[in-house]
């Protein structure tokens, strides 16, 4: 295949970009691939003949339709106000030079790992009636998803953007602003052009979320909106309807194709060679000027904060007053030996479990980033390259029942026997970090000036050399934050995870809806205690990987 | 996990070559995987009669104290491996998928509104506890939705809860019936978790199908949203959110719970429920056990299935399930008897029409209370 003038005549090149992509194309397969197609194939082989008859059946039904509608619909509308919120937030947090703005990265991450079902319980009880925010008349509406939604997700734009953002060199808009364009034309034409490929990524990434989000579309939208996620749920696990689930499930696949298309139009073309700094350099201290991104920073902040700070609140609340009890009461099994093992040993779990989940999908991503960068003359590779792209995000836009229910019946044979073992669980982790791993790596890889490659080839370094001293260096910083950001998700994953842990090794969010499912006694106090440790862990985590240096950006 | 460090070594920065490193990480996954793969199937090895490790399926809300499961190894040298598979419907289908590779050797947790299917797909084998009595009869399946297939070993109730301090705060008789809860005095009380999203929803709705037959739930439903009722997405928020109780934050006094739900509002050293259930609106769930068609260890499987229905394991279950023991030689924990009551006439739906009708049942029903 044709990379660059200089790589075709490496003889080696073409190897190793293979090798690159069949390595995460290998993991997907077997682990995301070969079960969702099992289950379609339950639906619609039967008895080993092709019935298709379910998709025009299902898919007239008034009801379908509706549920298509509202996924699109909620997925879309979400999109669009995390990207709208996420930039300026993405330029206070990584572009600004103030204290505390790492702590304010990490945090921003909370609720992101926080879940569902908890948060759920959180945003209901400030906004039902008689609660809190009950005048705004939102329990049981489109607006209350919306705002779950938006408050889950913004971090996806904000990290994704960020982490693209700090490394850009600003001269070039400084370079406009002395020759007379207004900030608002530096914005427009420079600026926002060079962020595009970033922000086109994080929104596709939330659509993706928003689009298969089933908690947050049950708790909030009190079971009178229904999704394709959600109905895939009822059809699979309560009716066994797997015909008109399957049909449900390929629709999900059409919709993550066409998404990941239209995203991809919508970039191509925005994504041009940029020149990259390293990353303190191009932060300055506030002025005058940012006063409207930092008015949405705070505004959102606080709109973060406030289901984070109900919970907090009410984990220090006890029917004895004010009290640590509920903390205190995590190294026991809850009331009534609700729990198989203590808190704080789910939360080893977690930690384990998550940060194996976090190498895996690092060597994946990064393996898929440096193959989905390239760009090859022939059409037929850059074809192949596009596909390869849509099998890395599919994850994000498929129902977890459909994964989970597909693990079962194709996992079941030697050499792939894992069905009960626990390294399935990391992996299905993994499944879900990957594409949040290549998009945060991808439009930085992509940026990188194809001259500095050929110019490096030139003086002499081969392939591999190449790729360590130009793009992994360049990408160094993007990647600690996207392993933070894997880390996180990894944590946080509910669906795969409830469906593959073992009862004797359950992780902190299966522990914390056992919890907060079970009446009784210091139950939901320990699950509120419980969430809030998980938030604290992730923050001081994440926090921590930001903090280390990457000494190789300023080498070339 | 033992691979852990070897992908730690590799984690922050990057030195040598990285494409290669990459490559060896994905390597060294995929051995991982063929290692653990081999050493999480002990059975497979053991000798046919007296299995080494047998597993119990179960739904996920199976617990017993530590020790009860140690005390089936004691008498038989088999230790007992615990699955959880998700909530009762999520279990049976999970069976019913795989059936050509079973999940393990002995299912907990169907209960009877899912028994019909787990029989008709033949995922059981034909064995129920030799050591049943007459005292238990009131439990059985009939015949052809489990009777020979499945041991009950626990039951419960689903009944609408009620806030005994907020009635008589307010000084207004406290419904009793199923059909007062329609009545105008009521409005906009009541709180319950959806049927299609929620088992006790479900359970509530068969309660109301068995109480007004086929051509009156319909109405019933109807009159119900008419008078407000609030329906939620799970038992959690409307018990923890809607729920006026002790425990709760909100606004309604009543709400479909379990009736093993008053015990647990009664505050420390007081003898006084706050709460309490209408036992003239339960639905009986009652939970089984069976052999999974296909296990290599019938004979064992049998044996864990008895062990369930003894009655060490059934005194252990109230306090760790929340449910009530089915072996009539099982004693209740102090406390149970004064605060969770029995329904003495609970609505029942046969399994056979539960499973014939449930799609139809919860679409219609959808229809009326989530337009």
């Amino acid at each position: 295949m044709t990379l660059t003038p200089r790589a075709r005549r490496a003889p080696g090149t073409a190897f190793w970009v293979v090798l690159g992509a069949a390595a995460p194309l290998i993991f997907l397969g077997i682990f995301f691939l070969w079960p969702v197609a099992a289950m379609v194939g339950r639906g619609v082989l039967p008895d080993g003949t092709l019935d298709l008859t379910g998709f025009g059946e299902v898919l007239a039904r008034p009801r379908t339709l509706r549920l298509i509608g509202l996924t699109l619909g909620q997925a879309s509308l979400a999109a669009l106000i995390t990207s709208v919120l996420g930039v300026p937030i993405a330029y206070v947090l990584y572009r600004l030079r103030f204290r505390g703005r790492r702590v304010l990265r990490a945090l921003i991450v909370v609720p992101f790992v926080l879940p569902t079902v908890v948060v759920g319980v959180a945003f209901r009880t400030l906004l039902r009636a008689g609660g809190p925010l009950g005048g705004l008349g939102l329990d049981g509406t489109f607006g209350a998803i919306m705002l779950a939604l938006v408050f889950f997700n913004v971090a996806v734009v904000t990290r994704t953007v960020g982490s693209a953002w700090e490394s850009l060199d600003s001269r070039q808009e400084e370079a406009a602003r002395v020759l007379g364009a207004s900030p608002q034309r530096v914005w427009w034409t420079i600026t926002l052009p060079r962020l595009a490929p970033s922000i086109l990524a994080a929104a596709s990434i939330v659509f993706l979320f928003c689009s298969t989000a089933f908690g947050v579309v049950l708790v909030l939208g009190g079971a009178r909106f229904g999704t394709i996620e959600t109905e895939i749920y009822l059809l699979t696990t309560q009716f066994l309807d797997l015909r008109a689930a399957s049909v449900l499930s390929v629709t999900q696949l059409v919709v993550v194709v066409v998404a990941l298309a239209v995203a991809g139009r919508a970039s191509r073309g925005t994504a041009t060679a940029q020149r990259r700094v390293a990353a303190d350099t191009s932060a300055r201290v506030l002025r005058r000027a940012d006063a409207g991104a930092i008015a949405v920073t705070i505004l959102v902040a606080v709109f973060l904060a406030l289901p984070v700070v109900t919970l907090v609140v009410q984990s220090l609340q006890t029917p004895g007053g004010w009290s640590f009890d509920n903390y205190r009461h995590l190294a026991g099994t809850g009331s009534r030996n609700a729990l198989a093992v203590p808190v704080w040993t789910a939360l080893g779990n977690s930690l384990t479990t998550a940060l194996t989940a976090t190498l895996i999908a690092l060597a994946v991503g990064l393996c898929a980033s440096v193959v989905l960068s390239r760009r090859p003359r022939a059409r037929r590779w850059r074809r192949a390259l596009s596909g390869f792209d849509a099998v890395v995000m599919l994850p994000l836009g498929v129902s977890a029942v459909t994964v989970g229910f597909g693990f079962l019946i194709t996992l079941n044979h030697p050499p792939f026997d894992l069905r009960s073992s626990p390294v399935l669980l990391p992996i299905a982790q993994a499944v879900v970090a990957v594409p949040l791993v290549v998009r945060t790596l991808l439009p930085v890889l992509r940026s990188i000036d194809p001259r500095m490659r050929e110019a490096a080839s030139v003086l002499g370094a081969g392939p591999g050399r190449v790729l360590a001293d130009v793009d992994l260096a360049i990408v160094a910083r993007p990647l600690l934050a996207a392993s933070g950001f894997a880390f996180a998700v990894a944590l946080g994953e509910f669906g795969a995870t409830s469906f593959l842990s073992r009862p004797d090794r359950p992780t902190l969010p299966v522990v914390i809806f056992r919890l907060i499912g079970l009446p009784g006694g210091d139950n939901y106090g320990m699950a509120l205690a419980a969430s809030v440790v998980l938030a604290a862990v992730t923050v001081a985590i994440i926090a921590a990987v930001e903090r280390l240096r990457v000494g190789t950006i300023g080498a070339f | 996990m033992h691979t852990r460090h070897k992908f730690s070594s590799s984690g922050g920065t990057f030195r040598g070559h990285p494409l290669l490193r990459a490559t060896a990480l994905v390597v060294a996954a995929g051995l991982a995987l063929a290692v653990a793969g081999c050493s999480t199937q002990p059975a497979s090895t053991a000798s046919e009669q007296t299995p080494s490790t047998i597993v119990l399926v179960t739904h996920d809300s199976f617990n017993l104290s530590k020790g009860t499961l140690e005390e089936f190894t004691k008498q038989t040298g088999i230790t007992v491996e615990v699955q959880a598979a998700g909530d009762a419907g999520e279990l049976v289908n999970k069976l019913v998928l795989t059936k050509d590779s079973p999940l393990g050797d002995v299912v907990f947790g169907i209960d009877n509104t899912f028994a019909s299917r787990a029989v008709e797909a033949g995922v059981l084998e034909k064995y129920s506890s030799k050591d049943l009595t007459a005292a238990e009869d009131q439990y059985l399946l009939p015949k052809g939705s489990g009777r020979e297939e499945l041991t009950p070993i626990d039951n419960g109730d689903v009944c609408v809860n009620v806030d005994h301090e907020w009635f008589a705060k307010k000084g207004l008789a406290e419904p009793v019936t199923l059909a007062d809860l329609i009545k105008p005095e009521y409005k906009n009380l009541f709180v319950v978790p959806a049927a299609n999203s929620s088992s006790p929803g479900l359970a509530f709705l068969l309660a109301t199908i068995a109480a007004f037959g086929e051509t009156g739930w319909e109405g019933y439903w109807k009159s119900l949203v008419g008078n407000g009722v609030k329906i939620d997405g799970g038992w959690d928020d409307a018990y923890y959110v809607d729920f006026s109780g002790p425990s709760s934050k909100g606004d309604r006094p009543l709400v479909v719970s379990y009736a093993s739900s008053p015990p647990f509002e009664v505050p420390k050293g007081s003898n006084v429920a706050p709460t309490g259930a209408l036992l003239d609106t339960c639905f009986r769930q009652t939970e089984y056990a069976g052999v999974i068609a296909g296990t290599k260890y019938p004979t064992a499987a049998k044996k864990l299935v008895d062990f369930l229905f003894s009655v060490p394991v059934q005194n252990d279950i109230p306090e760790n399930m929340y449910v009530f023991p089915v072996n009539a030689k099982a004693t209740l924990p102090e406390g149970w008897s004064t605060y969770a009551k029995i329904a003495t006439k609970p609505y029942v739906v046969s399994p056979s029409d539960i499973d014939k009708n449930r799609q139809t049942w919860l679409t219609q029903w959808a229809a009326i209370a989530t337009p």
